[in-house]
């Protein structure tokens, strides 16, 4: 199986130093600010700065390698590949956390009930308490919360979500059957669904901190909703970014039937992060 | 005696597209995408942290040289021997196997570079960014981290500022590693010659294509963790805080859960290593070749699911205990049979013991002797009497420091003359290899009967019944740094010119049968294979 023929090697890269050298300030940056030195927050948004160029120039340069020819059978399916492993690895990274909501509320929370082999804990340090779920623990860490349901927001959310997955899918055959407009209004729906998924979580998150007392700090239930929901909504603000660009290159006439890694690559990144977000609601919201 | 075969010749890089060689002047190594470039800034920078995470190990083993207090404060002797792992593990053994990958997997395969080459860029230059980050938190108030490379909670959130430096080092060298496999995974994946058959690979690029999943699998896992330990200190959460009813042993079943195919990354590719260089020194084909490829994969399959037997004391339930007991043993199948292999490919081999070979057949040894300690401590009830003893710190520095650490070094003796066209100096190579291979042994060896005698590690100060075996070890510890020094002057000698003596294209002799980079010319040229090889030697029936 080779499709090395004629493969394109790039030769002077400048972008990934660049990529570098944003991502080392930002945290040098975030660092500092997390131990409370003014320049924290001018270093983080100076990363930023250099990061967001990078990316812009970064894509610039491979949609113009893309669009004037470069790129053969052999180097799309590299960067399909890499795009494969790379959603892959988030799948790993979202596993821990879906993990550890499991771990906590099938074994660590009822041990400190007293179940199982950890019932001295109980016993000697926290006699009254009984374990439930939702919980902040114990130490009623954060006080008093009302714990998120399932059908406000997140269920529009999900709604939201799936539509998004359809309308993208929608696109898709639009521009496999060259269907330009098509294109461009269902990766305009898609968008606009992706951030209007991102405002109501953002309705939510207020509410949530204004009216319910929920919040980072509410024990193990608080930690877990948004550490799991708070990392899905900035994947979907990430993956709503790369189908804007998509979309800016669709109205600008780039990809065809044959051609079109990057259209590809955002569909897999939205359809994945839609699962996640499956995955959220039942275990987070239902559950 | 030129071993390059007649379908494949020298001047294959002149087309027209790859016609040009390196850039000028130092930024050649900044901006460059050439796999060889990166491979050899990979194999440098981890020859340096190499000497780092040695500089670190000395301290330690001077203040253990005596008991009682002599050099430094406990505080920093924790930092030692926390940064002395991390450096070592994420600064030194793992981005030297990617160096080597770099290097050979191209070359092996038969392609003109890596698949995703600016990637290939990032990937190196985010492992320095994380190093020098890590390294940062050495001058910070509060000290390095100083609760051991794991990073447990909730010892670990004492740290002073150097605490969010320390987490954030650990997402670049995660994103950094991530980048790094997912580059030769897709390589090996989609960039072979046409009569390369996955099962025609050289077994050093099926160890990687294996070690690149598992690191895919698990560097996200260790970053989600180290979040957590992030926002647990800084944004009142409560993922290891029982009193919000999260649990401190959480962290350590994720920890392990990367950590223990974390060791196997860094041991497959001493593996693929060895079934390489093996063949080559015993003139025979890699013996049992099939049942190495699936030994390997049976070994990255396992490691996702003995993790716990890390914390066999740490309070599980009995039923958990023996899970993980039982399933650790089963490592030892497939590791058998790879040793198994090893030792039957040299059976009857002509065999000769030039530097490679020498550090190859020790590794077997040295290897097979820890992987029994290892056995040994699989054992739940018999690990309680070893836990957190130097016995622990003995079998994972005669599994790392005789394999990974002298794997590394058996490969680059057997590939410098390649990637330099010059000749090391064979007597100052197998003096290198004896003094290492004997002081290791002074170095690490005493260190079991330490552990069975009940020495703790991580302390700087210990018991008067330890001193004698403390300083012998020690002593071992001095030559072995030391002896490393050899290694560091041959590397530089032969990049100068070495012996002088020019190298053939195969080098060793009839190396050309058992991988393709041995067809190529010495020293290879900046491009190579930029149309694919149509004969490809095959090192196995």
């Amino acid at each position: 199986m080779s499709t090395n023929n004629a493969y394109y090697i790039p030769h002077k890269a400048t972008w990934p130093v660049m990529a570098t050298a944003g991502l080392l300030t930002t945290l040098v940056g975030f660092a500092n600010y997390l131990n409370g030195s003014s320049i924290g927050s001018p270093l983080m948004m100076l990363g930023f700065a250099i990061f967001i160029v990078m990316v812009a120039g970064w894509f610039t340069l491979q949609s113009t390698e893309s669009e004037s020819g470069m790129y053969n059978h052999g180097v799309g399916i590299s960067y399909r590949m890499g795009m494969m492993w790379f959603i892959f690895s988030e799948v790993m990274f979202f596993a821990v956390f879906f993990g550890t909501l499991w771990y906590t509320r099938n074994l660590s929370v009822p041990w400190l009930g007293g179940e199982g082999a950890k019932a001295a804990t109980k016993a000697i340090l926290w006699t009254n308490y009984t374990a439930v779920w939702p919980t902040n623990g114990p130490g009623n860490v954060g006080g008093h919360f009302e714990p998120m349901g399932a059908f406000g927001l997140p269920f529009i959310n999900t709604l939201l979500l799936l539509s998004s997955g359809v309308t993208c899918t929608w696109a898709h055959h639009g521009l496999l059957a060259k269907k330009r407009d098509q294109l461009i209004k269902g990766l305009i729906a898609t968008v606009s669904l992706g951030f209007l998924f991102v405002l109501c979580q953002a309705f939510e998150y207020h509410e949530a901190y204004t009216e319910m007392g929920l919040t980072l700090g509410s024990g193990i239930y608080g930690s877990t909703f948004f550490m799991l929901t708070g990392f899905h909504g900035f994947h979907v603000c990430v993956g709503a970014i790369i189908l804007s660009v998509v979309l800016f290159r669709s109205a600008k006439g780039h990809f065809t039937p044959e051609n079109h890694f990057a259209f590809e690559a955002a569909a897999w990144y939205w359809h994945f992060v839609d699962v996640v977000w499956l995955g959220l609601f039942v275990f987070v919201y239902l559950m | 005696m030129s071993a390059v075969t007649a379908e494949h010749d020298h001047d294959d890089h002149h087309h027209d597209d790859h016609a040009h060689g390196p850039e000028k002047g130092w930024l050649r190594w900044v901006v460059t995408t050439n796999h060889k470039d990166i491979g050899t800034l990979y194999l440098v920078f981890a020859l340096a942290m190499f000497f780092v995470g040695g500089t670190m190990a000395m301290i330690i083993r001077a203040e253990l040289f005596e008991p009682g207090m002599q050099f430094v404060d406990p505080q920093f002797f924790n930092s030692m021997t926390t940064m002395h792992a991390l450096v070592m593990v994420f600064g030194a053994v793992m981005p030297a196997f990617v160096g080597l990958a770099n290097w050979m997997v191209p070359m092996m395969i038969g392609a003109p570079d890596m698949a995703l080459p600016r990637m290939n860029n990032m990937s190196f230059w985010l492992l320095v960014a994380g190093i020098l980050l890590l390294a940062s938190t050495l001058f910070m108030e509060g000290g390095a981290p100083a609760g051991g490379w794991t990073l447990y909670p909730p010892l670990v959130l004492q740290t002073g500022k150097a605490l969010p430096f320390a987490i954030f080092s650990v997402h670049l060298l995660g994103i950094s590693s991530i980048m790094g496999a997912i580059n030769i995974v897709a390589t090996i994946l989609n960039m072979r010659a046409p009569a390369m058959s996955l099962m025609k690979m050289p077994m050093f690029v099926w160890t990687w294509l294996i070690t690149g999943f598992l690191l895919i699998a698990i560097m996200p896992v260790f970053a989600g963790a180290v979040t957590m330990l992030l926002t647990d200190k800084f944004f009142h959460t409560s993922f290891f805080d029982a009193a919000g009813g999260g649990d401190p042993v959480l962290y350590q079943h994720i920890f392990w859960f990367f950590g223990h195919p974390e060791v196997y990354v860094m041991i497959l590719p001493t593996f693929g290593v060895a079934s390489t260089i093996i063949p080559v020194f015993a003139r025979k084909p890699l013996f049992g070749y099939s049942s190495m490829v699936y030994a390997t994969a049976a070994i990255a399959f396992l490691a996702f699911i003995v993790w716990a037997h890390h914390m066999f004391t740490v309070g599980m339930p009995i039923s958990g205990e023996l899970y993980f007991m039982y399933a650790t043993m089963l490592i030892a199948i497939p590791t058998g049979v790879k040793v198994f292999n090893w030792t039957a490919t040299m059976w009857k081999g002509a065999m000769t013991f030039e530097t490679p070979m020498l550090f190859s057949i020790s590794f077997v040894v040295l290897f097979t002797l820890g992987g029994f300690t290892g056995l040994m401590m699989s054992i739940a009830p018999a690990d309680f009497q070893y836990h957190d003893s130097y016995f622990i710190v003995a079998h994972f520095h005669y599994t790392l420091v005789p394999a990974s650490i002298f794997m590394l070094m058996a490969g680059g003796y057997y590939w410098l003359p390649k990637w330099t066209g010059h000749m090391y100096n064979e007597k100052i190579g197998q003096l290198h290899f004896w003094l290492s291979a004997i002081s290791v042994n002074i170095l690490f060896f005493p260190q079991h009967f330490l552990g069975l005698a009940g020495m703790p590690r991580r302390i700087p100060d210990y018991a008067i019944q330890f001193s004698d075996w403390n300083m012998i070890s020690s002593i071992g510890g001095f030559i072995f740094g030391a002896s490393q020094l050899l290694f560091l002057y041959i590397v530089v000698d032969t990049i100068k010119g070495g012996t002088g003596e020019k190298v053939t294209d195969e080098v060793w002799e009839d190396a050309h049968k058992h991988g393709l980079e041995w067809t190529l010319p010495s020293p290879v040229p900046y491009h190579t294979f930029s149309t694919p090889p149509t004969v490809i030697p095959c090192d196995h029936d």
